[in-house]
């Protein structure tokens, strides 16, 4: 890196994690992340990977090492970062509008201004028409959707997405895969995203970090270098197939490391 | 494409639906005829027959209304205080489990103690009439709304709660943008529970101690002077009034809890009607 480029927005040194006197979950974890990258996690169940996003975003404190976020320590840096669950927790009580600006009411934005983001959110997830819906009155993807729309209400510069579509159809899914990289390009963010599917991986990230298990160590790093918009076509193509066979053959052996 | 039936969901099914409660009813009531006629002639004042309770009905009209006012008042009291009074013990109960470790024991020791015993030291401390009758109604709804607003502000789903914290959230903004309307649902059990209750417990305390307050006294006192003079009809006549009093309490709670949930708890959507 020469002295002139930007600092990277994230950069994580010689991480180390442990619950209380529990085992250690993550060893020495070290990367950067510049501004724009979409970083996925893979590794086996148990490799601490939605530890690692859980680090970042300061809800759970690190017990070694250095981690620093666009400048700040993570707890410092609530503000420019969105989390994205496995589920959409939604509050049911709300309508979907309503749900939308949560987060801006909790940092006591007035309502008019926040209703105003929640409308252009909305609309960037395609659910403008679903604004005074009820939760329940919504499909698996759609309440996605809004709880994507929600973390990209207070104009976050990092997303942590953890296995937000791990629970829907692939269809679905691939669908959902398209419009997030589609918001992608209306509004500029960094990306970190937690997932068990190698081919949503792919598709997705400039870059995938592969991570063992037990304790958590980073393996390896692949780079996609698919040029983005991508869209359904790049997953039929040749080149996609073989990289995810490629991918999933690390996976594998990475699992075969403590069978 | 054939549409297999599963269930009978026509026009005939909600008729039939209508219709047999009705049914019933006619049935019990020449159940209730038979059952009269067959009784000896001596001991038939015992057991009076449907034209006789609607004698009363008629004829006691203008006590039994006035009673009921009375009871209704009264329980709508006690039960008013009963719900804000809970509200605010299982808001102090949600806060740890320390709390509620500390508390829980008495609140069951309040609710086992017997009522009937509770009730002449009650006179004894705040004198016989509304008073008395407003406490008591109080003491029996209070266990069951506490319990099950606390046990509703304790139930609330984890990842909401990680989402607020992850937003920063302060604790009142926790407690009430998210455990409190979560713990909604909760609380109209716990309401339900206690309409049922407050006309029974109102009745029972103007029993106990509702009379010689100079006031008119309610459904528990007409009963103790019903009882004193035999009047069979009468008594029949008070117990249904009674009972009315219990449907129009929980046929308000069960509005207001359309109000609060119809839109987006799954309670009221129609997938089991």
């Amino acid at each position: 890196m020469t002295s002139g480029s930007p600092p990277p927005i994230v950069e994580l040194k010689g991480v180390d994690k442990r619950y209380g006197d529990g085992p250690l979950i993550l060893d020495n974890i070290s990367f950067t992340a510049e501004r724009g990258d979409f970083i996925t996690l893979i590794g086996p169940s148990g490799c601490g990977k939605s530890t690692v996003l859980k680090l970042i975003s300061g809800l759970n404190p690190i017990t070694g090492g250095t981690i620093v976020v666009d400048g700040l320590e993570p707890s410092k840096a609530v503000e420019k970062l969105a989390f994205v669950f496995q589920e959409p927790t939604l509050l049911p009580w709300l309508t979907v509008s309503r749900n939308v600006e949560v987060p801006l009411q909790l940092h006591g934005m007035p309502a008019a201004e926040r209703a105003e983001i929640a409308k252009r959110s909305l609309s960037l997830v395609r659910l403008a028409d679903r604004a005074d819906y009820y939760p329940r009155q919504l499909s698996g993807g759609q309440k996605m959707r809004v709880s994507i729309a929600r973390a990209l209400g207070g104009s976050p510069r990092i997303l942590l997405l953890d296995e937000p579509f791990g629970a829907l159809d692939e269809m679905t899914r691939d669908h959902l895969n398209e419009e997030l990289l589609a918001i992608r390009q209306q509004s500029a963010w960094t990306a970190f995203f937690v997932t068990h599917s190698v081919a949503e991986a792919v598709f997705l990230s400039n870059r995938i970090l592969v991570l063992s298990a037990n304790p958590g160590r980073l393996h390896s790093e692949v780079r996609v270098d698919f040029p983005y918009p991508r869209t359904a076509e790049t997953r039929e193509s040749p080149a996609f197939q073989k990289l995810v066979a490629d991918v999933s053959k690390i996976l594998r052996s990475v699992e075969n490391l403590h069978p | 494409m054939r549409t297999v039936q599963l269930r009978p969901r026509g026009l005939g099914s909600r008729l039939v639906r209508r219709f047999l409660p009705l049914a019933t009813g006619v049935g019990m009531i020449l159940a209730w005829y038979i059952i009269d006629l067959s009784i000896s002639q001596d001991r038939r004042f015992l057991l009076p027959n449907p034209g006789e309770v609607a004698r009363a009905f008629v004829e006691k009209g203008p006590a039994l209304w006035g009673a009921a006012l009375n009871t209704g008042g009264g329980a709508l009291l006690g039960f008013g205080a009963a719900v804000s009074l809970s509200f605010v013990f299982a808001l102090a109960l949600s806060l740890s489990p320390l709390v509620r470790a500390s508390f829980y024991p008495y609140l069951m020791i309040l609710q086992m103690t017997p009522i009937i015993v509770i009730a002449p030291i009650l006179i004894l401390w705040v004198g016989p009439g509304l008073k008395s009758v407003v406490i008591i109604t109080f003491l029996i709804c209070f266990f069951p709304m506490v319990v099950n607003t606390t046990q509703g502000l304790i139930s609330t789903d984890r990842n909401l709660v990680d989402f607020f914290r992850m937003c920063k959230a302060t604790k009142l903004q926790e407690i009430f943008l998210l455990r409190v309307p979560s713990a909604l649902p909760y609380f109209f059990t716990g309401l339900r529970i206690a309409a049922t209750l407050a006309p029974i417990g109102a009745i029972v305390g103007d029993y106990i101690a509702g009379n010689s307050a100079g006031g008119q006294g309610g459904l528990g006192f007409l009963t103790i002077i019903y009882s004193s003079q035999f009047q069979m009809g009468a008594l029949f006549a008070t117990a249904a009034v009674g009972c009315l009093l219990g449907f129009i309490f929980v046929a308000g709670v069960i509005a207001l809890s359309w109000f609060a949930l119809h839109k987006w708890h799954d309670s009221f959507s129609r997938s089991d009607a």
